[in-house]
């Protein structure tokens, strides 16, 4: 028997969407484990997130200092290992985000526990599944280890719904603090009112075909009448047109949105391992040969400056039908 | 400065993935560098250089290890031939390897080699696992910056500044050194590596070097160490086994759409999608 420590990412008041997916997982995990789901909150403010998060989880942990003001693994990864073994988990996870990612490796070697990546399931209590080769391949593994380390794929797993009754909430000291010669200097992000690409139900993602930033203003308008995020190909970000937290690929972000556009980008297998997951696949490309076609649901074969236009008008017209 | 750049071969992802007996079919694949680890090698070259001289820094080092069976030696000599220095090759079956392992290797390796800075890459695009550098970080005790875009290295060689990708942005992290450092794609581009000896003006090419033809004669005389696992007192095992290997299953044949009416109509009563 052993329990499930979640560790879950937090914004404000309450666990951000992919924390919920690492909850669902967690609650699977629990299951065939026989333990139960323990949601840990980090950071300064986190206490703040306890109510919210113990909806879904029927205890929570909360570690709520001010010398956690800004995320570093190197203070975290000892709060998690700590935790894991004061609560006997046998599991603990973290959603594949650019900070369970960062983190949990650093978890798993203070634990010496064996680790599972970006996993898509778990098919018994210590087995899983993961994508490997880009998303051209999907392995099964076994793990050997008291303590299993885990990063769910946010995609994978639907977010986990609240449960009848409030969890139970406690508080955890961070004991003492050591960046290891660490220090978080600054974030530069780009405010948007998009969704973040790993929650949004629609994405409109651009390649190196629209040619330059500029171009993508048009990609956006199609974005914003369909609540969508943007996303875009590697070589669209590389090329600076865009920023770079929008390429969506093996090494990009993973997404599995309801609808996905893959406009004048040509479908090589690293950025297909981001997008495959999605329900409907939309290429718009101007070569009939580009293999992006062999994956979309719907194909049209044609130069986006002239689709893109004529698509925004043609969706308006729907959406003022309804 | 001493720099000690961990590498993995791995099949040519440009190649069609087969499946043969519950695990990746490998005869006659056609190995290369992971390409992260390129990039590793690369953005080691630039800390260690001035770019515009092409003059190395007095100090510098750069040592490529790998862990791996005999023919691995070659992706040794390709990092050779681009410019590091030595090679060590720790003599492993791929498939007895996991992150665990290969840590344990590292370290010991590392203790010997005190280098002052590790670059790994942020992933081997094989098993798409994503952790060595911070396991290693975590085992050494060290300050970690993964999914590094840009790194900048201060002309007292004490400390980084890293521009990590992040889900959000640009994340810039300082990390003292002896650290880890492991790269993502942009690391490699003209100006994404600044060591204050390399004039800032200076621009490299888009993507790491290609090995000339004298770098390539050179690599052949550069020292390639090789140990075995007992050599280093390494008695650890992989906790993490692969069981089983599978095709995803293949997408529905799609359609190609006349116009965008037609799409448009198809979106929203066929897919539901509108
Ligand atoms: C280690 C590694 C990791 C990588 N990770 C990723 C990743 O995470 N994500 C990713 O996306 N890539 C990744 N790549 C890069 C990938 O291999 C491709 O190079 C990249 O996806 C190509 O982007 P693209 O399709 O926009 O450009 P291209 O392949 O150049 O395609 C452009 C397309 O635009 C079409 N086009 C041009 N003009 C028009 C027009 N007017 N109208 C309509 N169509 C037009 C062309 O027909 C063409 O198909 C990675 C590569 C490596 C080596
Ligand atoms: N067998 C190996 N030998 C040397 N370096 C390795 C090996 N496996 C992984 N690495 C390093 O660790 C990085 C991350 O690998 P991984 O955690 O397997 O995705 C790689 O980019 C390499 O720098």
């Amino acid at each position: 028997m052993g329990n499930v420590l979640a560790f879950c990412e937090f914004s404000g008041s309450a666990p951000k969407s992919s924390a919920l997916a690492n909850i669902a997982f967690a609650r699977k995990a629990a299951e065939l484990h026989g333990g139960e789901v323990i949601a840990l909150l980090v950071g300064k403010g986190a206490a703040a997130a306890a109510a919210d998060t113990a909806k879904y989880a029927p205890k929570v942990i909360t570690v709520d200092d001010a010398a956690l003001g800004e995320y570093l693994a190197e203070t975290f990864a000892p709060i998690v290992a700590k935790l894991a073994t004061d609560n006997n988990a046998s599991v603990v996870s973290a959603t594949a985000t650019s900070v369970g990612k960062d983190l949990m490796p650093r978890v798993s070697a203070l634990l010496d526990a064996g680790m599972a990546s970006d996993v898509s399931g778990i098919s018994a209590k210590n087995q899983f599944v993961r994508p490997i080769l880009a998303g051209n391949a999907y392995s099964k593994v076994e793990i050997n280890s008291p303590v299993i380390v885990v990063t769910p794929r946010q995609s994978e797993f639907t977010p986990a719904e609240p449960l009848g009754a409030a969890g139970a909430v406690s508080n955890a000291p961070a004991g003492s603090v050591d960046a290891k010669g660490a220090t978080f200097e600054r974030l530069e992000s780009q405010k948007s009112d998009r969704p973040d690409l790993g929650d949004a139900k629609v994405v409109v993602s651009g390649g190196r075909g629209m040619k330059s930033g500029e171009n993508f203003k048009v990609l956006e308008e199609l974005a914003d009448l369909l609540g969508a995020a943007m996303g875009a190909s590697r070589a669209a970000t590389d090329a600076g047109m865009v920023p770079a937290d929008w390429q969506v690929g093996q090494t990009g972000k993973i997404v599995a949105p309801n609808l996905y556009f893959a406009v004048a980008i040509s479908g090589a297998i690293q950025h297909l391992a981001g997008m495959k997951g999605s329900k409907t696949i939309v290429a718009i490309n101007k070569d009939k040969e580009a293999p992006i076609f062999q994956v979309a649901d719907y194909g049209l074969v044609a130069e986006w400056e002239k689709a893109i236009p004529e698509l925004i008008a043609e969706i308006k017209k729907v959406k003022a039908s309804r | 400065m001493k720099i000690l750049v961990p590498i993995k071969r791995v099949p040519d992802p440009a190649l069609k993935t087969k499946v043969k007996d519950g695990s990746i079919d490998l005869t006659g694949a056609n190995w290369v560098v992971n390409p992260f680890d390129e990039y590793a090698v690369e953005t080691a070259l630039r800390l260690s250089e001035n770019g515009e001289s092409g003059a190395r820094n007095a100090g510098a080092e750069i040592v490529v290890v790998t862990i791996g069976p005999e023919d691995s030696a070659q992706q040794l000599r390709s990092a050779l031939a681009t410019g590091a220095d030595r090679a060590i090759r720790v003599d492993a079956d791929d498939k007895a390897l996991d992150a665990r392992v290969v840590t344990a290797v590292l370290q010991k390796i590392i203790e010997t080699e005190k280098p002052d800075l590790v670059i790994c890459g942020k992933q081997a695009v094989d098993g798409d696992a994503n952790q060595v550098g911070q396991r290693l970080a975590g085992a050494l005790g060290w300050p970690q910056a993964t999914f590094a875009a840009s790194v900048e290295m201060p002309a007292d060689q004490k400390s980084l500044t890293v521009g990590r990708e992040v889900d959000a942005g640009v994340e810039y992290k300082k990390i003292a050194l002896p650290g880890v450092l492991t790269v993502d794609l942009r690391i490699v581009s003209p100006k994404a590596v600044k060591n204050h000896v390399t004039p800032d003006a200076f621009a490299y090419g888009d993507g790491p070097r290609y090995a000339s033809l004298k770098g390539i004669m050179a690599a052949k005389k550069k020292p390639m160490d090789v140990k075995k696992l007992a050599d280093l007192g390494v008695a650890v095992e992989a906790q993490v086994r692969e069981i089983g290997v599978e095709l995803p299953p293949p997408r529905p044949a799609g359609q190609i759409v006349a116009d965008v009416p037609t799409l448009v109509k198809k979106l929203a009563d066929e897919a539901k999608a509108l």
